[in-house]
């Protein structure tokens, strides 16, 4: 029985209509709970801001992330952000740490934690590949994890969807996250990963995918559907095609248009789309280049079946790793970068190409407002994820750094001046003079995620929740986030307190104690009768196509040391 | 009587898992689809050249001890030791070399695979260019034209061609073998050559002229190209150049041939940007043939734990990876080690004379199920289950694929893993005391 009081909290809990405070918040077996008795440990706030820890719904942490570290040894000892990134040697509480992008498992739950955030979501799960995604998970210290599974180019799907199969279709996804251990689907490129197995990519929603017979659009609509039949926690999580590509706001918009009238088995979104600061570009080519941000706003704000997250460039060096195979393999060759690839057999593909952002380089300029504009454009902020898409975009360990872009127009400004003139008539941002306040950021960072993943029990405060909190060194009553926002930068970097399942892991910055976290996923059940079915027909992929046994192919348990299973019934 | 099907074999990097064994009496009796080299592993071989106890060298001879005696005296190495040398690692679990890392961690040692002596510079060509690659399903499935570029896996890798490469069939490759055009690179004719619709014979050492040559004609600068380039006719380099260009999928298999010859990561980097250009016309990926059968799951392990693949040096708290100055063979031909931790594979076989001869005159300990030469240069030997065979734990196939290898006998010796963790226990309560 370990009981917990922290006093004079002043709090900011937008699940539960709080703003900013002052109150107690009361702890016990790491759970928030109405009251505690008087033996309980105290920790006094101070009327410091405090908050749900953060919870980052899309950010590559395990999998793909260990290629980009494999090809970037000089990533290991980047000290672009003090405190959170470069080499720190072992102590009696932390392993060693490396990296900036590309930090090593350990260096991830520290800096994550020491940012506030206590849960993560890795965006992509290879289903063949999940057994690696899950043991790095496990050397991830601190934090509650969670997978996204990639659907979006897999063989079963095309075929089933082509079939019109759709009790089969149901059956196989539920099979695959379960052989994922994932949390829900994600959909990359839809088609785009088996086009690239012949070095080829779908040019729009209604290209054919090769010697499929199905459409990009057939396939997001499919699954969609699919993912409502399985009455599953999150919607789809989807990353648009002709990503990268000047002009693509327009698919974009068509593929969120595509569900407009899709009925959800729940009370949320009905499709999460990802990172669209990558798709949301105007223009022809890079000459005409220019930001769609309003456009896709406007539709956003006309919307109300979506929600997305900004994939927000930070200046400097990134990392860009994406299960969409093509645009990696364009990106190295027009940035003559390195290149590793990663086709992974009927499912889908992958890249990781590294990257940097300059303010000097009009493209990565006009990028950069993109993320912003979507963020500050769009009125509603339930509907916004912030995410740089790390390390796509940045590094997680600049998010103190954005917030203060998404919350001081003053701030904005002096990073414009430094752009290059060509840059500013191609954004809108210096027309922009929205500030997101404490509340807003506290939506965009933990509790929006609360409902997009159906979490009851993340991103917020109330009776029931789990005890994660983050405590920042930052009275609200005192302080103009608009104005100081070096010290709005300095508070989010180092939290004064980070509590996961009421424990103190972060104290003063410094990891004070390093539990392990748990991994969420989703069991869907369906019906015995089209398990049976859809088996019949992955017996024979396996037979036939996969280099991988079944009995051998599905995440055992020993993965998963800490699970916690989430179960829906088929509607 | 025990059958044991889908059971993974844990002797090369092609990891099947599709054996099945049968067990009776604690004994494997029979093995069904392993290939020669697996099958040898499962039956016979893991009752032979077995270590039955922990040993301590005294007055010059091994002699037999309890297992905490061994700790004991491990440990006091250990943490006597200025520097150590963690070596090999490369024929265990992934749980093992976690383990591994962290007593490296530990004891502010240097940690190194045995690719150090293998596919080494294949890690360094992809620091260079990358690596692209792809799983051995994709192969199977769409491969038309397949390069095995110094290597040789009718003997290496026996089932690789059967079940992933030259003979598999997959989805766009029904016909198997017949919808394939398999090419040989090599200095010799070896069996895999033989065997092939086409065998280049290349001079010794000149993989990276080639490369280079083939890339020209790629991208469409023959004229550079002089009239023999690593004793292959420009005529001959042009019509292969055109076999890539006209392929629908290449996958150019690679070997130690090509990574330990002259130019060293430099013919994996030329690989790699061949590949690159080939893109531009068709598809086409790499994969490295990995020999040790976990030896990729090391470099897995190493980097999410470490950020580098091999070759981290611990001295200093913080990972420093200097690959030359901090490999294996770099700080024992230097003499900058003063003790040894050596797992999971034999040095003494495979390091250069220089080499052995300095773990000679330096504490060595020895974590293995056999005795080999290594045992010889050793101090402290502690006997281990064979990990896929006595205990249960992951692998990483050689594209990357992690399985989970099954425990199929049962034994009275312990796993690698419960050794190191001994021995980083041990360490704590030692350096406590101190
Ligand atoms: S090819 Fe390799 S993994 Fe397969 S059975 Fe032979 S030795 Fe074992
Ligand atoms: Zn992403």
């Amino acid at each position: 029985m370990s009981e917990l009081l922290i006093k004079n909290a002043v709090v900011c809990d937008p699940i539960n209509n709080i703003n900013c405070v002052k109150m107690d918040i009361s702890i016990k077996d790491g759970k928030i709970v109405e009251s505690v008795s008087s033996g309980a440990k105290v920790i006094d706030a101070g009327g410091k801001l405090t908050m749900a820890g953060g919870v980052d719904g899309h950010t590559h942490c395990a999998g793909k992330i260990n290629v980009g570290r494999f090809m970037s040894p000089h990533d290991m000892r980047m000290t672009n952000v003090p405190g959170l990134s470069g080499k720190e040697a072992p102590t009696a509480t932390t392993r060693a740490q490396v990296g900036y992008n590309t930090p090593n498992a350990f260096a991830i739950g520290y800096r994550y934690a020491k940012l506030g955030y206590t849960t993560i979501g890795e965006a992509a799960i290879p289903i063949i590949g999940a057994r690696h995604t899950h043991e790095e998970f496990e050397a991830i210290p601190i934090l509650d994890k969670f997978g996204l599974t990639l659907f979006g180019s897999n063989w079963q799907v095309m075929e089933y969807i082509r079939d019109d199969e759709p009790e089969k279709l149901a059956a196989y996804v539920a099979w695959g996250l379960k052989a994922s251990r994932g949390y829900g689907i994600k959909i990359v490129n839809p088609g785009g990963g088996e086009a690239w197995g012949w070095g080829k990519n779908v040019s729009g929603l209604d290209d054919p995918v090769p010697n499929f017979d199905v459409t990009p659009a057939q396939i997001i609509t499919a699954l969609a559907e699919t993912n409502e039949k399985l009455n599953l926690p999150h919607s789809i999580h989807l990353h648009c095609n002709n990503l990268g590509k000047p002009g693509n706001y327009e698919t974009t918009i068509a593929s969120m248009k595509l569900l407009e009238n899709l009925k959800t088995s729940r009370d949320r979104q009905a499709m999460h789309v990802t990172h669209v600061q990558f798709n949301a570009y105007a223009g022809t080519s890079w000459r005409d280049f220019e930001s769609g941000a309003p456009q896709v706003a406007n539709y956003v704000n006309s919307a109300d079946h979506l929600t997305f997250d900004l994939g927000q460039v930070i200046f400097g060096p990134a990392m860009t790793m994406t299960a969409d195979g093509p645009v990696e393999y364009a990106n190295s060759r027009m940035l003559h970068a390195k290149w590793s690839n990663m086709d992974v057999e009927l499912e889908d593909a992958s890249g990781v190409v590294p990257i940097t952002y300059s303010p000097k380089m009009f493209v990565n300029a006009v990028q950069w407002a993109i993320g912003l504009e979507l963020a500050l454009l769009v009125d509603d902020p339930w509907k916004v994820m912030f995410t740089t898409d790390s390390p796509n975009g940045g590094s997680f360990v600049n998010y103190p750094e954005a917030y203060t872009y998404l919350m001081s127009a003053k701030r904005r400004t002096e990073v414009i001046e430094g752009l290059p003139e060509m840059a500013l008539g191609r954004m809108n941002l210096p027309g922009i003079d929205r500030e997101l306040d404490l509340y807003e950021l506290a939506i965009m960072t933990r509790a929006m995620q609360s409902k997009i993943y159906s979490m009851d029990t993340k991103g917020h405060l109330g009776v029931g929740a789990d005890a994660d909190i983050a405590i920042y060194d930052l009275k609200p009553d005192s302080i103009d986030t608009t104005v100081e926002y070096a010290a709005v930068k300095k508070a989010f970097s180092s939290t004064a307190y980070t509590i996961k399942g009421g424990e103190v892991v972060v104290k003063d910055g410094e990891i004070a104690m390093t539990p392990e976290g748990r991994t969420y996923w989703v069991n869907a059940k369906v019906p015995q009768a089209n398990t049976d079915a859809m088996q019949v027909d992955l017996a024979q992929k396996f037979k036939r196509y996969y280099t991988v046994n079944q009995a051998n192919y599905m995440v055992e348990d020993a993965y998963l040391p800490h699970p916690v299973e989430i179960t829906t019934e088929a509607l | 009587m025990a059958v044991i099907t889908d059971a993974i074999c844990s002797l090369c990097g092609s990891l099947c898992d599709d054996i099945t064994v049968t067990v009776e009496d604690n004994v494997i009796t029979d093995v069904e689809r392993a290939c020669i080299l697996g099958r040898n592993k499962f039956v016979g071989m893991f009752l032979h050249d077995r270590i039955e106890s922990p040993m301590i060298r005294k007055n010059g001879e091994l002699v037999d001890v309890s297992y905490e005696e061994a700790i004991d005296e491990a440990a006091k190495i250990l943490v006597n030791s200025k520097r150590t040398l963690s070596y090999g690692w490369c024929s265990t679990s992934c749980e093992a070399i976690s383990k591994a890392i962290q007593l490296a961690e530990e004891t502010g040692s240097l940690i190194d695979s045995t690719a150090n002596v293998c596919h080494g510079p294949s890690a360094l060509a992809v620091q260079e260019k990358g690596g692209p690659s792809a799983t051995l399903g994709v192969v199977k499935n769409r491969a038309d034209v397949m390069i095995f570029w110094g290597c040789n896996p009718a003997h290496a890798h026996p089932r690789h061609m059967r079940r992933y490469s030259s003979f598999s069939k997959g989805f766009f490759t029904q016909k198997g073998r017949k919808d394939r055009k398999m090419i040989v690179i090599d200095v010799r004719k070896t069996d895999t050559a033989k065997i092939a619709d086409q065998y280049v014979e290349i001079d010794q050492g000149s993989d990276y002229l080639l490369v280079t040559a083939l890339r020209s004609a790629i991208n469409g600068h023959e004229d550079v190209i002089p009239d023999t380039v690593a004793g292959v006719s420009k005529e001959d380099i042009l019509k292969l150049a055109n076999t890539l260009k006209e392929a629908k999928f290449t996958c150019v298999f690679y070997g130690m041939g090509v990574t330990q010859s002259r130019s060293k990561y430099k013919n994996g980097d030329g690989v790699s940007s061949l590949i690159s250009d080939l893109n531009q016309h068709s598809k086409a990926v790499m994969i490295g043939m990995r020999g040790h059968y976990n030896v990729t799951g090391y470099g897995q392990v190493s980097t999410w734990e470490t950020g580098y693949p091999m070759a981290v040096d611990f001295t200093r708290g913080a990972p420093y990876y200097n690959p030359g100055e901090t490999g294996a063979n770099d700080v024992l031909t230097r003499g900058d080690v003063d003790a040894a931790i050596i797992s999971a594979a034999d040095a003494g076989a495979h390091f250069p004379q220089d080499s052995l001869k300095y773990l000679a005159k330096i504490p060595v300990i020895q974590i293995d199920p056999y005795a080999n030469p290594t045992t010889e240069l050793s101090d402290v030997v502690f006997p281990a289950a064979v990990v896929g065979v006595e205990a249960e734990g992951t692998a990483y196939r050689m594209d990357g694929i992690s399985l989970r290898m099954k425990k199929l006998i049962d034994t009275k010796f312990k796993t690698d893993e419960e050794i190191v963790v001994d021995l980083i226990n041990k360490v704590r309560e030692l350096k406590r005391g101190a």
